[in-house]
Formats: C-alpha cells, sequence, structure tokens
C-alpha cells in the first residue's frame, strides 16, 4: 500500500531534540500492540496530545527529531495516533530510516518557520510544503532514491516482499 | 584519494573504494536485535517473506532490556524470540547472560574491520574494536537478518584528537562526557566519529567500548577508536585510516587537565566540570550498562567503597554488564565489597537504565546514574532528575549523600 502524496492538515509543532524517550517512554515500547503506542505518544512531552490529535494531522519539530533509542515503537506511535508526515529541520538517523522503513512520510526543511496550529498542505511526491496560514511555500531536502522506492511500497516490508532484495 | 577507517571498511565490503555520500549495499558480519527491538524485527522479518536468516551463527537475539520478564505481557515477548531462535538454530543469549553489546563483543560476534548492524541505539560500541558498527531499527534488522545486507550512506567523518593523558583519577567515561558537551547531542548526525590520539592509545578494551558508546549520543552512524594501542586475546588486522583521509572536521583537545565530568538533566550533552553540581543532594546511585558495568568500572567502584557504607539516604544498584563481569567481580571480591557497602545487585542487563523495571526513581528524586542518557523520563518516571557521570563519580557519590568529586579517595 502506498502512502497517500498529499495531504492537507494541521500542525503541530514542537521544539529542538525531541528525543525518542519522549515520544514513546521505554516503559510502554515492550508490545506489538499499536494502539497501547498510541495512547502513550509524546505523553511526557505534550499530557495533551493524544486528546487533541486527529487522524491526518501533522507534526512539526526543529532539529535533531528522534535522537536517543533505536526503538521503532517511536515512528509506529505517531502514525499508529494518526500522523500521516512529520516535518522537522532535521531527524537523528535512526528514526529518520524507521520513518521510511514503517511507511510514515518524513520530510527535512532546514529552514521552516511553521507555528503551531499552521494549515499545511503537503505534496509528498515533489517534497512541496505551503504553510496555508503564514503563506510560505517550503521545498524539502530530496530523500534518496532507494528511500522514495521504499516509501513508495508504503514501508521496507512491503518493499522487500516484493524485490526479494535490495537494489541501488 | 586517501580514506578514513569507515570508507575503508566499507570498501573492503563492497569489493570497490567508496567515498563519503556514496550510497552502497553492503554485506554484514552481524546482526542482533534484544528484547526491545527483536519481536517487531520477528515480526517483519515473517512479514517480508523471510524463512531462514543469512546466516544462524552471526545472528544472535539477547534478552537484556526487562529481564527477566517483569509482567505476563513481556514474558510473552521473550518467549516468541526463544521459539524464533530455536527455530533459526541461532543463539538466543538469556536472562542474565549480559547487555546485548558486552556478549557481543565477549563472544566474539563482532570483530576489527567487520560491519556489523545491531537493533540498538548504542551499537557504535563496537567501534572500540575496529569496526564500523550501526544502529537501525526493527525493520532494518529484519531485512539484514534476511538478506545480510544493509544499504548505507558512506558517512563524513569527524576527527576527534585527544592529546595529552588522563590525569590519575579521569577516566574514559569524564572524557567522552567531556567530548559530548562539546561536539553536542545533534553534532554529528549522520556522521562517523574517529577518536585518535594519546588519550586513547593507553585505553584499555573497556574503556575503549565507553568511548564509542557515546558516540551515539552525539548522532553518529558508528564511532570508531583509532586501534593504537589496542589489546586484544586474538590476532587481527587493523584498519587504520590514511594520512591524507578526508575529514569534515576536525577536533583538537588537550585533555590532559581534564577534571570529572557530569551531565546534568535532561539532556547528555549538558556537560560541566563536577565543580558546578558538587553538593547536589542525590537519592539513588547507579552503575551499569552498556556505557559502564564493567569490570574496571565495578572495581573502581570498590576501591572507594572499600570497608565503607554509603550515605544512609542513598540506595545504590549494580548491574553487570554481563554473567561474565559478574563472576570476575565475584572472582576478586569486588562484588561483596560493593555489597557490604550497601549496594544492592541485580540481574545483569539493563537494569533501571530503560525504565521498564528494577529501580525506577520516585517523584522529586534525583539520580546519579553511569549510564549514556539522562533524558526526561528516561529511568521511567518523568518526575525525577538523571545525573550522568563516571562510575567513580556514582561511588562517591553514593558514599556522601551528594554529587562528589572521587579524586580524594582515588589518589
Amino acid at each position: 500500500m502506498a502512502v497517500k502524496t498529499n495531504i492537507k492538515a494541521k500542525a503541530h509543532v514542537y521544539g529542538n531534540h525531541i528525543d525518542t524517550d519522549r515520544i514513546i517512554p521505554g516503559k510502554y515500547t515492550k508490545t506489538l500492540d499499536l494502539s497501547t503506542l498510541a495512547n502513550h505518544v509524546l505523553e511526557d512531552l505534550d499530557p495533551e496530545f493524544n486528546k487533541i490529535v486527529a487522524q491526518g494531522d501533522i507534526l512539526v519539530a526543529g532539529i535533531n527529531f528522534g535522537c536517543g533509542s533505536s526503538r521503532e515503537q517511536a515512528p509506529l506511535a505517531l502514525k499508529q495516533a494518526g500522523i500521516s508526515v512529520v516535518i522537522a529541520r532535521d531527524f537523528a538517523r535512526i528514526f529518520f530510516r524507521n520513518a521510511i522503513n514503517i511507511g510514515l512520510p518524513v520530510l527535512e526543511i532546514s529552514d521552516h518557520q511553521i507555528q503551531k496550529g499552521a494549515k499545511l498542505d503537503v505534496d509528498l511526491k515533489n517534497g512541496i510544503v505551503k504553510d496555508l496560514t503564514a503563506n510560505i511555500s517550503y521545498e524539502a531536502t530530496k530523500l534518496p532514491d532507494i528511500m522514495i522506492a521504499i516509501l513508495n511500497e508504503g514501508g521496507l516490508v512491503n518493499y522487500l516482499k516484493k524485490n526479494g532484495n535490495y537494489s541501488l | 584519494m586517501g580514506q578514513t577507517i569507515s570508507e575503508k571498511i566499507i570498501s573492503n565490503h563492497v569489493g570497490k573504494k567508496v567515498y563519503a555520500g556514496e550510497l552502497v549495499i553492503s554485506k554484514v558480519d552481524g546482526a542482533m536485535a534484544s528484547d526491545t527491538t527483536g519481536p517487531l524485527t520477528i515480526k517483519a522479518f515473517k512479514e517480508m517473506g523471510g524463512e531462514k536468516v543469512f546466516d544462524p551463527k552471526k545472528c544472535a537475539l539477547i534478552i537484556d532490556h526487562a529481564a527477566p520478564s517483569p509482567n505476563e505481557r513481556i514474558a510473552n515477548l521473550h518467549k516468541m524470540m526463544r521459539d524464533f531462535a530455536k527455530e533459526q538454530g541461532m543463539r538466543l543469549f538469556e536472562i542474565g547472560e549480559g547487555i546485548c553489546h558486552q556478549v557481543m563483543v565477549e563472544n566474539e560476534y563482532v570483530k576489527p574491520g567487520d560491519i556489523f548492524i545491531g537493533a540498538d541505539s548504542h551499537t557504535p560500541t563496537y567501534g572500540a574494536l575496529n569496526a564500523f558498527a550501526c544502529g537501525v531499527g526493527s525493520t532494518d534488522l529484519a531485512a539484514t537478518m534476511m538478506t545480510g545486507k544493509i544499504w548505507l550512506k558512506v558517512p563524513q567523518t569527524i576527527q576527534i584528537n585527544c592529546s595529552g593523558k588522563l590525569k590519575e583519577g579521569v577516566t574514559a567515561k569524564d572524557l567522552i562526557l567531556f567530548l559530548v558537551g562539546k561536539v553536542t547531542v545533534s553534532g554529528a548526525t549522520y556522521q562517523a566519529i574517529e577518536f585518535t590520539g594519546e588519550a586513547f592509545e593507553g585505553m584499555s578494551l573497556a574503556s575503549r567500548m565507553t568511548i564509542a558508546n557515546m558516540s551515539s549520543e552525539m548522532g553518529a552512524k558508528t564511532g570508531i577508536v583509532h586501534p593504537k594501542g589496542l589489546k586484544l586475546d586474538y590476532d587481527f588486522k587493523a584498519v587504520i585510516p590514511d594520512e591524507d583521509a578526508n575529514y569534515v572536521k576536525t577536533f583538537d583537545f588537550d585533555v590532559s587537565g581534564l577534571e570529572p565530568q557530569v551531565s546534568a538533566p535532561e539532556s547528555p550533552d549538558n556537560v560541566h566540570n563536577i565543580s558546578k553540581y558538587e553538593g547536589t543532594k542525590i537519592d539513588y546511585a547507579f552503575i551499569g550498562t552498556c556505557c559502564n558495568g564493567r569490570l574496571e568500572d565495578l572495581d573502581i567502584a570498590a576501591e572507594i567503597l572499600r570497608g565503607k557504607k554509603i550515605h544512609p539516604n542513598v540506595r545504590m544498584v549494580i548491574a553487570p554488564a554481563s554473567q561474565s563481569v559478574l563472576l570476575d567481580a565475584i572472582g576478586n571480591g569486588t562484588m561483596s565489597t560493593l555489597i557490604e557497602a550497601g549496594a544492592s545487585l541485580i540481574t545483569s542487563g539493563c537494569g533501571p537504565c530503560v525504565g521498564t523495571h528494577q529501580g525506577v526513581p520516585a517523584d522529586g528524586e534525583v539520580v546519579i546514574s553511569a549510564a549514556n542518557r539522562n533524558f526526561r523520563g528516561r529511568m521511567g518516571n518523568p518526575n525525577s532528575n538523571i545525573y550522568l557521570g563516571a562510575p567513580s563519580t556514582v561511588a562517591a557519590s553514593a558514599l556522601e549523600g551528594h554529587i562528589t568529586n572521587p579524586k580524594k579517595y582515588l589518589l
């Protein structure tokens, strides 16, 4: 299942260096039940997040989003909670790979000034983000081709199911 | 054109000379997952059509993050791992055998010059062994276990050159905390680090593991200690950088005057000389983890606590990095010294570092820990504060009830 390529939704905006312990605390990670993850996503950062997030919403952050542990439960929790795409000034590398691998799109925009509550129009295919509230358009850093190929399949599981192996 | 250690190791695996920025699909020499990442790895492996892991002798599962199981949910996940390991004919390291990174090194799953992929962010620890080791998440690891390969962008390398010898009573942990403070938690994102210079040359393998371990606290893909001075139980061919290798950045520090360092809440790069925090009251002291749970770490704590009792307002938890470390610490008397001083011994493994069990702090409590992370909520309670320091600092602080420079107990 390919990911949706055009997203129009509200932005939830947080700061820099949001680590994976804050995205999903370690005590909740040992489960295969994704709804448990969604119930606790970002709770130590914003206890209200779980109540205000709506299906399709966009998460926006500053630099080094997803630093810390390798837990794939972090992007899984965000995806399960309804987040359709994460935009950050930049990402920690394991989070970045994990998000693509589970089919959660991530866009790196180093100079964005997106504010809380902004309405965004995201063109994933071309990496263009329009901030409809502030009337500013941004272009995201291009993903390596292999990541685009993985994302186009909806994640690494489907990519490998289809191709059997990696190819560049 | 000259190559860095990472460029050389990757080149050796892909059969041609590659340089920073190139995308490659490389074969790997080993892969492992823990009980945090393993269950999702197994699920993804099956979903992607995996039948057999690429080489059962090169793959391992380790139950260390919540070991023994604290509840029925985790017990069932552990069972899933045991069943999968049996079905694949691969080794599963049981509860108490130790922390994934420690047992991978002790059991020679990783050797100099290898590429090793681990589903744990502290996988760069094997950079101590002159290996290119990289942390990934569960689905990436499942793909590696199935194909024996990983896709990588060959990283740029940051060189960190530390001249001078550390003073008596100042340890590898103090040095790496200092470096994390300088480079910052995002200062090496997507990049490799090479640690080089006199300060590293005399270090034991254990100390080198402490150094490489915290590469991930700078965002690095891998962190490799220059093999000069590395001593192993077996013969090996070291990979050294070319003299004209290209570094994206070079840091030079003279560390001969370095004092013990402390990282304050709530980011590992919030690092200062210990003097800034001396006197901060603590409730709880912890020594263990993939960063500092090895024999030399327990030994230095025992040296400080020998014949003494920890402060009555402090509790102390010790989690040896592996069963082998535990047996050595029993054999040389360190373990009885620590327990006689009032410490509590828990199962070898990650212990309270990941906030799942075995010592969650209470609201408002202050922890001094020999671990590598102090993010809010890391140890299971967002209303507690974690300071990071060397095992020597943890032991001295446990003795006095507040953050204490261990120097006076060591000189």
